[in-house]
């Protein structure tokens, strides 16, 4: 099937985003189960594993059960529904009912444009080079940039329309956050771009062809990295949720599904940065093999966004927060002027290398 | 009507009906809201265009930077919920002047080039051009034959927003006397 029209590919747009927004949803309930049983396991405990299990025979009298706890997240997600929505009177009503579907949209917007496989002959229609919602956008990066900038609103909005000082402060410390760390993350964002000459993601993966920019660059990733924990609000960066001092912070008068948004759009954010990350640094969909079987670079992609999700966990499990001046002056003090230099130091490379000052 | 007319009519309506609700609102922070309804309409309107980079742009500053940190003064300085103000104030006039003198600029340039030929056909852009769009609008900022010079009066503006900035955020040091 080739694509000629723009109905055409508003339609391939439409069903590879349906199947792509499900996956992702699906990844999500997993990412919270894979997150409650690695922190367990990180100290020393079970975690979750009533909820569902396969058993299987016993042997030498003693019951043993297989996969335990693995329907976890549906039982949290009934849990969620069937849970009372409260209205708390003195909210600002059109804001406080805004706020969380405001959350869910940015992060369903980034999956756009992220490449998930290679060009898939039997899926992926004539003339597509890459699988991806919406392939070929010339300004790709840009376009991630600007939806993670919109995304402080969702926060910002349920902070403020909440009316309750705790939700408040949650909201202003999200918002400076959020600002901040956007400009380390926009400046080492570009390190990639310069380096594969594009700001298509299809050509970044592609650019990483002989070496992941991981190697090339590992300030660049390491500073992303961090930027974008910051701006995912995962330890060691969530005090605007902090549970100690704000008693969860922008979501504490949020009931039900609607405080279930925020959770969903936190997680699916936590998958879509461990995907950009690994098109940016890791090479994408790129592994051994690829070019003879390019299905496989669903594989590579989830097998990156996996590794990179535990790496998060296991962050979480190990550093204790930020006091609010210390995020501020990391991020202001140390992380700006880092990958301020490193850009620089990137830029003045290529062009030693174009002029052929420098030989590589 | 075709599905361009159509939306471009709803994109537009979005920010018009934006822009007025940004100066009728009682409430600043919703009006703030409003403000950043209205960024998102003109966005909307440049991807139309075939603008995709300065859509971006638009997302980015417009919405991602200013209108956010309207929202975070609001939120700072404003007592929460309380935020009501009058839509007048002392530049009223002044407003009233400027969009005046504004709507007789468009009249007159929409009756010069309407039923122009390129009102009916724009002029189309080599598409060599549009697939390298963000490469040239690069160089063409540093090359003298283009914008070299908008681009450098802007960037000196922007250092000296920035050092004035500096200076005004400075500890102030205590006078000895």
């Amino acid at each position: 099937m080739a694509i000629n029209t723009l109905s055409q590919l508003a339609v391939y747009s439409l069903v590879v985003g349906f199947i792509m927004t499900f996956v992702v949803i699906t990844g999500f309930a997993y990412t919270t189960l894979l997150e409650r049983k690695l922190l367990a396991r990180l100290q020393h405990r079970v975690g979750p594993n009533r909820a569902g299990y396969i058993p299987i025979p016993t042997r030498g009298g003693k019951e043993r059960k297989l996969l335990g706890g693995f329907m976890q997240p549906a039982a949290d997600a009934v849990k969620l529904f069937f849970k009372e929505d409260m209205t708390p009177v003195m909210v600002d009503k059109w804001t406080y009912f805004l706020a969380p579907i405001i959350t869910v949209i940015p992060a369903i917007f980034i999956l756009a444009v992220i490449p998930w496989a290679g060009f898939v002959p039997y899926i992926t229609p004539e003339g597509r080079d890459y699988f991806a919602i919406a392939p070929g956008i010339n300004v790709g990066v840009l376009f991630i940039l600007a939806i993670t900038s919109i995304s402080v609103y969702g926060v910002v909005l349920a902070g403020w329309s909440s009316n309750s000082k705790y939700a408040i402060l949650g909201g202003i410390r999200a918002s400076a956050q959020m600002i901040s760390y956007e400009l380390a993350m926009g400046l080492t964002v570009l390190v990639p771009v310069m380096l594969a000459n594009s700001m298509d993601l299809g050509v970044i993966v592609e650019g990483q062809r002989g070496m992941w920019y991981l190697f090339l660059q590992p300030i660049a990733a390491l500073v992303f990295w961090i930027a974008a924990l910051a701006e995912l609000q995962r330890a060691p960066f969530d005090l605007l949720e902090a549970e100690q001092e704000l008693s969860a912070g922008f979501t504490v008068e949020y009931s039900s599904m609607r405080f279930g948004m925020f959770f969903l759009a936190e997680y699916m954010k936590m998958i879509i940065f461990c995907a950009l990350f690994a098109v940016f640094f890791l090479g994408g969909y790129r592994g051994p093999f690829v070019d003879q079987v390019p299905a496989l670079g669903f594989v590579y992609t989830a097998l990156k966004v996996f590794l990179g999700l535990c790496v998060m966990i296991w962050i979480r499990a190990s550093l204790p927060r930020f006091r609010y001046d210390q995020l501020m002056s990391f991020g202001w003090k140390v992380l700006l002027p880092i990958s301020v230099v490193n850009f620089m130091i990137v830029a003045v490379m290529i062009v030693l290398v174009e002029e052929g000052v420098l030989g590589f | 009507m075709t599905g361009e007319q159509f939306v471009f009519l709803a994109v537009s309506g979005l920010t018009i009906v934006a822009g007025i609700l940004v100066v009728t609102l009682r409430n600043l922070f919703h009006a703030a809201l409003a403000m950043m309804l209205s960024f998102l309409g003109v966005a909307g309107i440049y991807i139309m265009l075939g603008a995709g980079f300065l859509a971006a742009a638009q997302l980015l500053i417009y919405i991602g930077a200013i209108s956010i940190l309207i929202i975070f003064a609001i939120m700072l300085t404003r007592r929460m919920m309380q935020a009501q103000d009058t839509p007048f104030n002392s530049q009223a006039g002044a407003g009233l002047v400027t969009a005046v003198l504004s709507f007789i600029l468009l009249v007159f340039v929409i009756t010069r080039l309407w039923r122009n030929e390129i009102f009916d056909s724009p002029p189309e852009v080599p598409t060599a051009i549009m697939n390298q769009i963000v490469v040239q609008l690069g160089s063409d900022f540093v090359s003298p034959g283009a914008y070299v010079i908008p681009f450098i009066v802007a960037s000196m503006l922007l250092l000296a927003a920035l050092i004035g900035a500096v200076y005004v955020a400075w500890p102030q040091v205590e006078d000895e006397a």
